[in-house]
C-alpha cells in the first residue's frame, strides 16, 4: 500500500519507513515563519525559559523567518512598539530571514517566502498564520500554528504532537475556460467541500489543469485550502516547481523531489471538470457560500479590493491593469490595489500596470495584509459592500460587522470595477 | 464535575474574526486580550467586561468553532474569563491553541443546549440539566491530553527542554 505525498514527506522528515494516518509525530522544522504576531511568540518564548537557568536562545536563527506585513507602515504606536521589540529580538538572536518595512525586501509573508527561495519541496514549514498552507504549492508540508506553539518550535526546533493527516485527492481535468482562473477553481472547491470539509486533512492537487498551471496559480489554490479547513494544501513538485525555484526564486542548491505513490490511499477523491467552470463568487459571510457569478451580476459594489497573499501577484495585477487601461473605475466605486510584495510592485511599476491602474482611478497601496482583515486601510462603512480578490469574507472581516464582503478572481474584480456592479468578465472585452 | 449556565449560544463556522476581531490584533498579551472578546457582539462583550458572566459558564457552538485565522488571541480572550467552550467540533488551529493556552474546551458532537440552560460536565458526557438530555464527549488524543495535564504548552515545553538538556 503506497503513501500520499505528505505521508512520504513525513516519513522522510522522521526517518521512518511508513506513516499511517493518525500517527502522532514530532517533526523537525525546516522553516518557522512569523509576522507581527512574533511579538506574542517572543513573549511566550521567554516564558518557556523562565526558571530553567538558561538563556532564551532560538534553536536555529537561520531557520526562522520574520516578515512585517500585517500593519505596515505601523498604523499605531502600539504596532510600532511591537515592531521595535521584534527588531531588537531579531538582532539579539541573529535571525537571518528578517523582512522589515522596506521597499527593497518587504512584502506579504506568503509571497516573501516563495520569491526569496526559502520554500523547498519536502520541507516541514510552520507559520503563525493560517494561510501558511500557501507554501504547499512548492511541495512543502506547510501549516498554520498559534504563537505559543511557535514559541515551542523556536525553543525545540521541532513541532510536537502532529497527527499524520489523511488526504483528499483533488483531480482537476480539462482546461480552465477563458476568464476563469485558479481563484474560481479554489472557490468552487471550497463550496464543494464546505468550510469544514477538509478539517484535519491535506488537500493534494492533481490533474492536467494543475500540471499546466504556473506556480502563481498553485499558490492561490494552496493558500485557500485552509478555507475548507485543510491542515495543508499541496501540489506534488514537477517541472514547473523546478522552473519557478530556479528562475524566479534563485534557488541553486539540489532539490529533494518525490511524488505520491500511484497506489496511495486517500480519504476521498474529488474530480473536477474545469471545462464547465464559471467565474465563482463567495458570498457573505462564509467562504463556502459559493455561487456561480450569473445570479449575482448587477449587485452594487462600493469598494473593490485587489491584492493580498491570495491574488496580489504580477499576473493578477496584469489582468486588472489590462482590463482597466484607458478606462475608468465607475463613479461611486472605490478601487484599492495592494501588490503582494515590493518586488511585484516594482515589476508592475516597470510594466506600466500601476500607471494604468492609477489613471483609471484605482488607489495603489503599499504591499501588506491590512485591507484584507480590516486592520490597516480600506475599512468599509456601515452597510457597504466590497468585492475582493482576498481570501475571507467573515462578518467584520474588513473592519465593519455591518458590511458585506464578496470574494472573486482578479478578472471579476476588474470587470466589476468598470461598471460598479458585479460583472461577468466574459462579457467585458 | 463542573456546573454552569450557557451564556452564549452560537451556530456553525464561528470564525476567529467573530471571537476576536482583526482590528484588535495588535493587542497580544493574554492579560490584555479578554477586553476584546466577541467585541462586535456589544451586549455580550459588555457583560463579560462588567463581570456579569461567572467563571465556569459555557459557550455552546455548532461545527467548526474557531475557523479562520491562527490568532491565539481568540483562545486567550475566552480563557481570561474562565469560560468553557463546548462545540460539536473545532477548527484545527483553534483546538490546538486552546490546549496550548489552557482554555477549557469540550468536543461534544451531538450537543444540544439553549441560552441559559444549566449544564453539568462529567468525564464522559455533558448533561443538560434543563432538558434532561445527556451528550457524549469525544476524548482528545492522548498526546494532547498530556499538554493539558502539564498546564499548557509553556510548562510542557519547559519540562522537555530540561529533560532533553537542549
Amino acid at each position: 500500500m503506497g503513501m500520499t505525498y505528505v505521508q512520504k514527506l513525513l516519513a522522510r522528515a522522521c526517518g521512518k519507513k511508513k506513516i499511517a494516518v493518525g500517527d502522532i509525530l514530532e517533526l523537525p522544522v525546516d522553516l518557522a515563519m512569523s509576522h507581527e504576531n512574533a511579538a506574542l511568540v517572543i513573549n511566550q518564548f521567554k516564558d518557556i525559559f523562565q526558571g530553567t537557568g538558561r538563556d532564551a536562545r532560538v534553536w536555529d536563527p537561520q531557520r526562522i523567518a520574520i516578515i512585517f506585513d500585517h500593519r505596515v507602515p505601523a498604523e499605531s504606536s502600539k504596532t510600532a512598539t511591537n515592531h521595535k521589540k521584534t527588531r531588537e529580538f531579531v538582532a539579539q538572536q541573529g535571525i537571518s530571514k528578517f523582512h522589515d518595512v522596506r521597499g527593497d525586501v518587504g512584502g506579504i509573508c506568503h509571497q516573501i517566502l516563495p520569491e526569496n527561495g526559502y520554500v523547498r519541496p519536502g520541507q516541514v514549514l510552520v507559520g503563525t498564520d493560517s494561510h501558511t498552507t500557501t507554501h504547499g504549492a512548492l511541495g512543502a508540508f506547510a501549516f498554520g500554528i498559534g504563537a505559543t506553539e511557535m514559541a515551542a518550535v523556536w525553543a525545540l526546533g521541532s513541532i510536537l504532537n502532529v497527527e499524520a493527516p489523511g488526504t483528499i485527492k483533488v483531480v482537476v481535468n480539462g482546461e480552465l475556460p477563458p476568464s476563469v482562473y485558479p481563484k474560481d477553481l479554489i472557490l468552487h472547491l471550497v463550496g464543494l467541500l464546505s468550510a469544514e470539509g477538509a478539517n484535519f486533512k491535506v488537500i493534494e492537487f492533481h490533474g492536467e489543469v494543475i500540471r499546466n498551471m504556473t506556480t502563481s496559480g498553485r499558490l492561490v489554490l494552496c493558500n485557500m485550502a485552509v478555507e475548507a479547513g485543510a491542515t495543508a494544501g499541496v501540489v506534488p513538485p514537477d517541472d514547473e516547481t523546478i522552473r519557478y525555484l530556479r528562475e524566479e526564486a534563485g534557488v541553486k542548491d539540489e532539490l529533494d523531489l518525490f511524488t505520491a505513490d500511484a497506489d496511495a490511499v486517500y480519504d476521498r477523491v474529488v474530480e473536477i471538470d474545469a471545462n464547465v467552470l464559471d467565474p465563482q463568487i463567495a458570498c457573505p459571510h462564509t467562504v463556502d457560500n459559493v455561487k456561480s457569478i450569473s445570479g449575482l451580476v448587477g449587485k452594487k459594489i462600493n469598494q473593490i479590493v485587489v491584492g493580498s497573499c491570495t491574488n496580489g501577484r504580477l499576473d493578477d495585477i496584469e489582468i486588472v491593469a489590462r482590463t482597466l487601461k484607458g478606462k475608468h473605475v465607475a463613479e461611486g466605486t472605490r478601487m484599492l490595489v495592494f501588490p503582494a510584495s515590493w518586488r511585484i510592485y516594482s515589476e508592475a511599476l516597470e510594466a506600466g500596470y500601476l500607471r494604468d491602474l492609477i489613471k483609471a482611478g484605482a488607489v495603489v497601496c503599499n504591499p501588506g495584509c491590512g485591507p484584507c482583515l480590516g486592520i490597516h486601510q480600506g475599512a468599509l462603512g456601515d452597510n457597504e459592500v466590497a468585492l475582493a480578490t482576498t481570501n475571507r469574507n467573515f462578518k467584520g472581516r474588513m473592519g465593519n460587522p455591518g458590511a458585506e464582503v464578496y470574494l472573486c478572481s482578479p478578472a471579476v474584480a476588474a470587470a466589476s470595477a468598470l461598471s460598479g456592479v458585479i460583472s461577468d468578465p466574459r462579457e467585458v472585452h | 464535575m463542573t456546573k454552569g449556565k450557557v451564556v452564549l449560544k452560537l451556530d456553525d463556522d464561528i470564525s476567529t474574526d467573530i471571537i476576536y476581531p482583526g482590528r484588535f490584533m495588535a493587542t497580544v498579551l493574554p492579560t490584555e486580550t479578554p477586553q476584546f472578546a466577541f467585541a462586535d457582539d456589544k451586549e455580550f462583550n459588555q457583560a463579560l467586561k462588567d463581570q456579569k458572566v461567572p467563571p465556569g459558564s459555557f459557550i455552546v457552538a455548532g461545527d467548526n468553532f474557531g475557523c479562520g485565522s491562527s490568532r491565539e488571541q481568540a483562545a486567550s480572550c475566552i480563557k481570561g474569563y474562565e469560560i468553557t467552550v463546548i462545540a460539536r467540533n473545532f477548527a484545527r488551529i483553534f483546538l490546538q491553541n486552546s490546549i496550548n493556552v489552557g482554555l477549557q474546551m469540550i468536543i461534544c458532537p451531538k450537543i444540544e443546549a439553549g441560552m441559559n440552560d444549566e449544564l453539568e460536565v462529567g468525564d464522559e458526557e455533558v448533561l443538560n440539566l434543563t432538558s434532561g438530555q445527556s451528550f457524549a464527549i469525544e476524548p482528545l488524543p492522548k498526546a494532547r491530553q498530556a499538554i493539558i495535564d502539564a498546564g499548557g504548552l509553556i510548562p510542557y515545553t519547559r519540562r522537555l527542554l530540561i529533560e532533553r538538556g537542549v
